[in-house]
């Protein structure tokens, strides 16, 4: 009744084949993009804004990173906390060697360099698949990690061994740092998300998205047909080393201020990947749903006791916290396999025909 | 089908409501009340060690509301936060609290308290990071809201050396000596290496290290492989959570003496010794306070807060261990500088720029920890506005099997090597977070 595209004529192949081909979709996009731009910077405050907003934006761009090489390339990483600390640490480096420079630009080039270092740890792909490979990844993870702690160049031989973020500028205005306001760093935060959203989906309705794809479903039939699994396999490391190199820049940057090895250790990739299979393995939609919901549901859950009145202590709410977003992870993929994405396709179906189901 | 859509349904709309169902939770608070919150863990791996400290911690200041209706006759609340020792998840709780007026954070975690150092001159709000943190904050110039008293990392480190110099038959025995240094391999744990470094040129003995990784710290088989191999004369450890008695095991097992085996002080724990049974006896750490109950403070806490049940220790046997009294000697520190803030400011409400003054006009006299019913509890410890550490003497003590034993004088830390590295590395840390703010607040008193 509601969500009926009756009487929505395409009269060009062009409107036929546009990303949201029916206009409830494309009103519901406008309706949430300007709730993330204006909505939410005139009323959330700065826990809002840093403990949900930026963080979930963050997570969601890693999501989106890793869901380009395990949903539509088919390739199993277990590397992503490891991308995501290379981004950080070139970011840092080269706002070191380039104080005066946009920061936004260096978190952008920033990715170039953890683009390399997954093509590099890509290499294996080209001979083994599956658990075979997220083997050969975790191998990158454990391989950077210990780079991140043993090569003192990078963190500029800070006696703590961590990256600690200095105060650069971004368009003049102060964008890092500990004076720079959080509506600044969402604001950054956010446009980098949704350009590089973008970006990607675009990319994976062309042609190098569909040879990815025809990798994922079946590499010798595409080898047949003429796709080199070379370029598809490493153009997806990249991309995706890109995007979570990018996010991994964002983290440090905009939301914590300075980071350790551990911020980027292997629960860190584990977070990304049930972020990822939980939102929905190949979907975008379902990337920013699965950020939410693993980032989201605990913040809540530790709230809720507060808000209710409750006096609880924090290490029980902590425990709680660990059976309630366990048991709710298990419920879902029981419940839906294809994860949240796939939910909301279902649900969306239903409110087609509604009220007179067939 | 319909059952799972449905809840599926309530599960997405949960979501797409949080940044709305949150905001009203923050912000509420009573105008009658100093709000400290405490970033405590109870969970997780370095539960072993936070648990005890954030009960001492909370058991004190409870104890002040429930005997003398908090301080100054104003209440304090206590709002703990559970970091598990991860310092993603301490920002959060920094964000999460920083609405509600805070007066101080104790982050409990030198990673953590690197993330928070650049907000605090920001957000107006002291951190007081007790003997941990960044060794450089006790510069007061650079550093105005940051305070680690009574020693830095750098001080206890130098102590330490001192204590073995002394063991040697004096400082120039030192020479051919092999000192092992077994330490987490995060920030806290690299922070004393320059001064073991700078100390092994002066007094010609050789430094080994043992780095742990913090995922791998209840398995140190191969570090303890290469501590039998090296032979050092003696080890020093800076371990945390369930590296401590790891490693005091692990040395049982390899037959490291263990009186030349001297800990932290955060490798101190009660349940760190406990667990290698007689094997331990003989252990040292670093301390600077009294372990036992024999104290009125203490009796205060076991009569008002743990018989009434207003305590989470386990056991009432928990109260007057080691890492325990670490915490109360925390509160008392928070408690004494948001009193000298009420004397300062005459107001009864501090907020948090005000506890930082009262912070750096701390004066913790032999009478005045009488008077607070903790008589030779610890040293006299003073902050001064130039001093945010103060460099208080030190002493090591022993494990008997059953309970922590003094076993040496008091140990001044060699201000003449901290010193100069303190300045350098202040100067540091401002020239490489530049444009770090100059200091602006004017010195009490």
């Amino acid at each position: 009744m509601f969500y009926r595209e009756a009487g929505q004529f395409k009269t060009s192949y062009e409107a036929d084949q546009a990303i949201f081909p029916i206009l409830q979709d494309k009103w519901g996009l406008a309706a949430l993009a300007a709730f993330a731009f204006v909505v939410i910077p005139l009323t959330a405050n700065d826990f809002v804004l840093n403990s949900i907003m930026i963080p979930m934006m963050v997570f969601t761009l890693a999501t989106i990173g890793l869901n380009v090489l395990l949903g539509y390339a088919g390739q199993l990483s277990l590397g992503t906390g490891a991308f995501m600390g290379v981004g950080a640490y070139a970011c840092y480096k080269l706002t070191t060697f380039f104080p005066d420079t946009n920061i936004i630009l260096l978190v952008l080039a920033s990715g170039i360099f953890s683009a390399g270092v997954g093509i590099i740890f890509g290499l294996p792909s080209l001979r083994i698949k599956g658990l075979y490979l997220a083997v050969t990844t975790l191998a990158a993870q454990f391989f950077l990690e210990w780079a991140f702690i043993r090569i003192p160049w990078l963190y500029n031989y800070n006696d703590s061994g961590a990256i600690e973020v200095p105060q650069r500028l971004a368009f003049g205005i102060i964008a890092t740092g500990p004076s720079a306001t959080p509506l600044t760093r969402y604001m950054i935060v956010l446009c980098i998300t949704v350009f590089i959203t973008w970006l990607v989906s675009n990319l994976i309705r062309g042609r190098i998205g569909r040879s990815w794809m025809m990798i994922r479903d079946m590499d010798i039939a595409a080898e047949l047909m003429g796709i080199k699994p070379l370029q598809a396999k490493l153009s997806a490391f990249a991309v995706s080393s890109y995007i979570a190199g990018v996010s991994g820049a964002m983290m440090v940057f905009f939301w914590l201020g300075a980071a350790e090895v551990e911020s980027f250790d292997i629960n860190h990739s584990f977070l990304i990947l049930f972020m990822c299979i939980l939102g929905g393995l190949g979907s975008l939609i379902g990337s920013y749903m699965g950020a939410a919901f693993i980032w989201v549901l605990p913040i809540l859950i530790r709230a809720a006791p507060a808000a209710l009145g409750i006096t609880v202590t924090a290490a029980s709410v902590e425990h709680i916290n660990f059976m309630i977003v366990g048991a709710l992870i298990i419920f879902f993929l029981i419940a839906e396999p294809a994860g949240l994405a796939r939910l909301w396709q279902i649900g969306k179906q239903k409110l087609r025909v509604w009220p007179f189901p067939y | 089908m319909k059952l799972k859509s449905l809840l599926s349904g309530i599960a997405l709309a949960a979501v797409a409501a949080a940044p709305v169902s949150v905001m009203p939770t923050t912000g509420a608070l009573a105008a009658d009340e100093i709000y400290v919150p405490l970033l405590t863990y109870r969970t997780g791996p370095y539960a072993g060690s936070g648990t005890p400290i954030a009960n001492g911690m909370r058991d004190y200041l409870t104890m002040l509301n429930e005997r003398d209706g908090g301080i100054g006759g104003v209440k304090i609340n206590i709002e703990e936060c559970e970091t598990g020792y991860n310092a993603q998840k301490g920002v959060e709780c920094y964000e999460a609290t920083k609405g509600k007026s805070p007066v101080m954070y104790n982050p409990y975690s030198t990673g953590i308290t690197l993330q928070l150092i650049p907000k605090a001159a920001v957000d107006k709000i002291p951190i007081l990071s007790m003997g941990y943190g960044l060794s450089a904050a006790a510069k007061g110039d650079a550093f105005p809201w940051i305070f680690n008293m009574p020693t830095t990392y750098w001080g206890q480190a130098s102590a330490v050396i001192k204590y073995i110099g002394n063991e040697v038959g004096g400082m120039d025995k030192l020479k051919g000596k092999t000192v092992g240094f077994i330490y987490l391999d995060v920030g806290y744990g690299r922070e004393p290496i320059p001064v073991f470094e700078q100390l092994s040129e002066k007094f010609g003995y050789t430094l080994k290290k043992y780095p742990v990784p913090g995922k791998e710290m209840q398995n140190q088989s191969s570090q303890w492989l290469n501590v039998r191999r090296d032979r050092p004369d003696y080890m020093i450890m800076w371990g945390w959570g369930a590296m401590n008695p790891t490693a005091i095991k692990e040395a049982a097992k390899t037959r490291f003496p263990m009186e030349k085996f001297i800990g932290v002080w955060w490798s101190g724990g009660d349940d760190d010794a406990r667990p290698a049974g007689p094997a331990a006896k003989g252990y040292k750490s670093v301390n600077f306070h009294a372990t036992g109950t024999d104290f009125p403070a203490l009796q205060d806490i076991l009569k008002h807060v743990v018989k009434t049940g207003k305590s989470q220790v386990s056991d009432e046997s928990k109260v007057g261990e080691n890492l325990y009294n670490r915490g109360v000697i925390n509160s008392v520190m928070i408690a004494e500088a948001i009193a000298n803030a009420q004397k300062i400011t005459g107001k009864k409400v501090v907020t948090g720029e005000d506890v930082r003054k009262g912070l750096e006009s701390m004066n913790l006299s032999a009478d005045r920890l009488k008077a607070i019913g903790l008589d030779g509890f610890t040293n006299p410890i003073q902050v001064t506005c130039k001093n945010h550490s103060g460099g208080h003497p030190v002493y090591i003590q022993e494990w008997d099997g059953k309970n922590w034993k003094r076993a040496s004088d008091d140990i001044t830390p060699m201000a003449d090597v901290v010193g100069p590295l303190l300045d350098k590395a202040a100067a540091e840390y401002t020239t490489k977070n530049a444009p770090w703010p100059k200091r602006t607040e004017a010195c009490a008193s």
